[in-house]
């Protein structure tokens, strides 16, 4: 316990520090909203920077149409219970081009409907930050990012022309059409978002925790039948299982895992007994090796 | 040992509230290509379990396609993350990684070790506390490790822990590891650096880095991830003085203004005398409001709290000042000069007259190059004087900003001590600087100083009364002053050997004489000169304490300055001639003698 501070009241200072300086240092920031619970945090973090003020930015999320109901229900209240500036995009012409993660695969759907459709609302809003829930312990990648991480004209990461960040004297200026992506959890575990989402008593989408839920096994992961839009493939049937999520995206793409977990603290015991990453139920990681990075140097978050 | 274990059916909240505790240390890692880093780092995650199966298994695919242990698990791949690293076998950038013991929770910062990427280096170094140097123990202490120990040292690491690898190439020797310990610990004390140990290991072996090593039971010292677990950081120092940059002001209401921010430095109680930096306004803190789910004021908020300041009066304060504590010592300076080591890190060099942003707490300001002072040698650790600083220099600079600014030196407090410079067209960050002090023209930095305690002057062998009887002289200076060139050390000289015909004891100390060793490490700014002068004045001091006639012949140009001098060795022992009076010996000595100074006594 440095600083007469816990490791978490460490790591919350540093992440509204950093949430002011976006604040304060560009003139359209946009707070990144994906629902799932790193997002609750920044959410948390963000309205507490700025209280008792409100919150000075408004709230993007890309909607890929594949999200889980539950999902997008839950963005609503939120949005609603806390009074956010919510704005919703969705990539008009992918819809049009019926995209989906079932026709195309993950690989292109994963592009057109949040990597392009990122860029059609950063662009569409002149957004000059970006603020983003990743966090370095995620991914390889992920663990050379920068907080205060510069984009090109064409929202690009240059992962070896990355700028120097030192202190927490961050570098926040832009060219007109440039931005910059900013994340304030960077530091923190996976652990860590769990026990601040378990102590402040944080609400999250349901689908973390273990329910009866109807999923069919596929190459070996089980996907949730969450509407009529995903064809059975000849063999497969809908079970009734007791399956929860680690990670939320669209419901074709997020493996779900077997648990009894049904409460929090269920389900932060469970990862404490762990032995594999929460990424690895999320099919679009594993297209290629470095797959991440790849996405990453597309634009996506 | 290892990890903080979780048992099924443990208390979850006991062991999360033990887990919240735990300290957090920041690691650096540095060290040359190949010298095996990421494999430690690999070895550290690996063997205290930090690996998860999916990405042991994606290791072991990567293994066999880049690896260099043969296909066998090369744990360097579990750090090096892009593509071109893995294609290069070299890490490029700084790498993050999070691993939790059942003593402390740690940050590991992978910075690159070749001089291309020493600014990726020093970029970690200002995040953490401990920085580990590997070593190859074939190769020994090289360039880039002094150049890394020196960057760790300028920016305030107090531990530098050599991990001295590949021992199981050098046959576990002793003598090889004494070697390169020694070498290490050598450097690094000239560097100032409190805390430098050597341990010897073997990343790819283990030996040595989770667990003590077998093969090397000449080696009592503790294993790395031990001496990580153990190594003991100050706490927050009482005497810090308080430091909050503005973040944002907040106004939410017409009856709320807020100043958000993040202290750096101290703490600040409700009522508190405090100033608003860098116009000095006085004011009060009304309130400290904590932005909590559970709501509720603060009595006291402390570094590095993020927090929102009342204050009892309207005053004008806004982003980029600082809200300090209140008078003394701890007072901020203001100036529009800064002098700052800097770490420069991009292409084109920097040159004098260059116009910068430079970014000090919250904020930026346009800024002037006014010079290069020196460049460091990082090798000998001499400073060499220099036009320019070109990529990966380190060296000393004068700025100019456009604006006055308040800042502190950065050994006193890091968040207002701290710079970085922004290229204004590319918008590059182009150098990180520690400042060492504001317009040099500010004297006397050391004049004040206190000697330890435990310091006394020493008694000579002689006694004063044994010199006066075979010199007839009493211990004096004299002190000959003015511009260059006006014949200052050739009367000197000629003094001593007037006085040597008298028979008497004379010793020169001549500026350019002190320049050439004992100051060498000055420049010829005010302040330089003024510290030149102390320390002339110093060693004139010692040897008047041994009955010598000092006769000093220097620019000294501040009136000031040599006003500290007199004081420090006893107006009624100083003679000070200035060029414009002209060097008369003859009166000089005529000075002396009906001073008393020199000449028979005419009553014991």
């Amino acid at each position: 316990m440095a600083h007469g501070l816990t490791h978490l009241e460490e790591l919350e200072a540093e992440a509204i520090h950093i949430l002011r300086e976006t604040a304060a240092s560009f003139e359209r920031p946009v707070l990144m909203y994906s629902i799932g619970k790193d997002s609750t945090v920044l959410l948390e973090l963000a309205l507490k920077a700025f209280a008792p003020g409100r919150l000075p930015f408004p709230v993007l999320h890309i909607d890929t149409t594949w999200k889980f109901r539950e999902m997008i229900a839950f963005r609503d209240a939120t949005a609603a219970r806390l009074g956010l500036d919510l704005r919703v995009h969705t990539n008009r012409e992918g819809l049009a081009q019926g995209i989906s993660p079932i026709t195309h695969g993950s690989k292109v759907h994963t592009d057109v409907m949040k990597t392009v459709a990122l860029r059609q609302a950063l662009s569409a809003g002149r957004y000059d930050a970006a603020i983003g829930g990743a966090r370095r312990d995620e991914e390889k990648s992920r663990a050379k990012e920068r907080i205060f991480s510069f984009r090109d004209a064409n929202h690009r990461w240059d992962p070896k022309g990355q700028r120097p960040e030192f202190w927490s004297l961050y570098n926040p200026r832009v060219h007109p059409g440039e931005s910059m992506r900013v994340f304030p959890l960077s530091n923190w575990t996976e652990l860590d978002v769990w026990l601040y989402i378990w102590k402040l008593g944080l609400p999250v989408v349901d689908l973390y925790l273990a329910r009866e839920r109807p999923v069919v096994e596929r190459n070996g992961t089980l996907i949730m039948v969450d509407d009529d839009r995903l064809p059975l493939k000849p063999g497969e049937r809908i079970e009734r299982r007791r399956v929860r999520f680690r990670t939320l995206g669209c419901y074709p793409l997020s493996g779900a895992i077997e648990s009894d977990a049904d409460t929090l603290e269920k389900v932060i015991e469970e990862m404490l007994l762990a032995r594999t990453s929460e990424r690895q139920g999320r099919l679009i990681d594993h297209d290629q090796s470095g797959s991440m990075e790849e996405k990453k140097r597309e634009g996506y978050f | 040992m290892t990890l903080p274990t979780f048992t099924a059916g443990e208390d979850l909240r006991g062991w999360l509230d033990r887990y919240d505790r735990l300290q957090l240390l920041r690691v650096l890692t540095c060290g040359n290509v190949d010298d095996g880093k990421s494999t430690l780092i690999g070895r550290l995650l690996h063997d205290t379990g930090r690996i998860y199966e999916d990405h042991l298994k994606a290791l072991e695919a990567d293994s066999r396609v880049h690896g260099t242990t043969g296909g066998g698990l090369d744990l360097a791949l579990v750090v090096d993350g892009l593509k071109a690293e893995r294609e290069q076998g070299i890490t490029i950038d700084v790498a993050w990684r999070y691993f939790t013991t059942a003593r402390r929770a740690f940050i590991i910062a992978d910075c690159p070790g070749h001089e291309q990427y020493t600014r990726n280096m020093a970029t970690g170094a200002s995040h953490c506390q401990l920085a580990i140097s590997l070593i190859d123990a074939r190769s020994g202490v090289t360039t880039q490790t002094r150049r890394h120990a020196t960057i760790a040292a300028m920016l305030g690491i107090r531990h530098v822990v050599a991990a001295v690898n590949k021992m199981d190439l050098v046959g576990w020797s002793e003598p090889r590891f004494r070697e390169i310990e020694a070498e290490f610990q050598g450097f690094c004390a000239r560097l100032g650096i409190e805390h430098a140990v050597a341990l010897p290991v073997s990343a790819l072996t283990g030996e040595g880095v989770v667990r003590r090593s077998g093969a090397m039971p000449w080696f009592s010292g503790p294993a790395l991830l031990e001496l990580l677990e153990g190594v003991e950081l100050p706490g927050p120092g009482d005497a810090d003085p308080f430091r909050m940059p503005v973040q944002v002001v907040l106004r939410p209401s017409l009856d709320f203004r807020g100043f958000a921010g993040q202290v750096t430095s101290g703490d600040v109680r409700v009522g508190d005398r405090v100033r608003i930096m860098p116009r000095g306004t006085e004011a009060r803190v009304a309130r400290i409001v904590r932005p909590d789910a559970f709501g509720g004021d603060l009595e006291r908020a402390h570094a590095p709290q993020s927090v929102v300041l009342c204050l009892d009066r309207e005053v004008d304060c806004s982003r980029g000042d600082v809200i300090a504590c209140f008078g003394g010592a701890s007072d901020m300076r203001v100036g529009r000069r800064i002098v700052a080591d800097l770490v420069w890190m991009v292409d084109a060099p920097l040159v004098a007259g260059q116009s910068l942003l430079c970014r000090v707490g919250t904020r930026i300001t346009p800024a002037r190059v006014l010079r290069v002072i020196h460049r460091l040698k990082v090798d000998t650790l001499a400073h060499e004087a220099a036009e320019s600083m070109a990529l990966n220099d380190i060296g000393r600079v004068e700025l100019e900003c456009e604006e006055p600014v308040a800042f502190d030196p950065y050994r006193v407090s890091r968040g207002t001590g701290a710079i970085v410079l922004i290229d204004r067209l590319s918008n590059a960050t182009a150098a990180a600087g520690m400042i060492r002090t504001g317009d040099p023209s500010e004297r006397g930095a050391h004049w004040d100083d206190q000697a330890l305690d435990t310091v006394s002057s020493p008694v000579s062998g002689v006694s004063a009364a044994e010199r006066d009887a075979r010199w007839s002289q009493r211990p004096c200076c004299i002190l000959l002053h003015g511009p260059p060139n006006t014949g200052k050390t050739e009367s000197a000289f000629a003094l001593e050997r007037a006085l040597w015909d008298l028979g008497h004891d004379a010793v020169v100390l001549d500026g350019q004489g002190m320049r050439s060793g004992l100051s060498k490490d000055l420049g010829f700014e005010s302040g330089d000169r003024s510290e030149n002068l102390r320390r002339a004045a110093e060693v004139a001091r010692l040897l008047m304490g041994q009955g010598r006639i000092v006769i000093m012949s220097f620019v000294a140009p501040q009136d000031d300055v040599r006003e500290r001098a007199r004081a420090l060795l006893g107006p009624d022992r100083c003679i000070f001639v200035h060029a414009s009076e002209g060097f008369d010996i003859a009166r000089i000595v005529m000075e002396l003698a009906s001073r008393g100074l020199i000449g028979r006594r005419t009553s014991a």
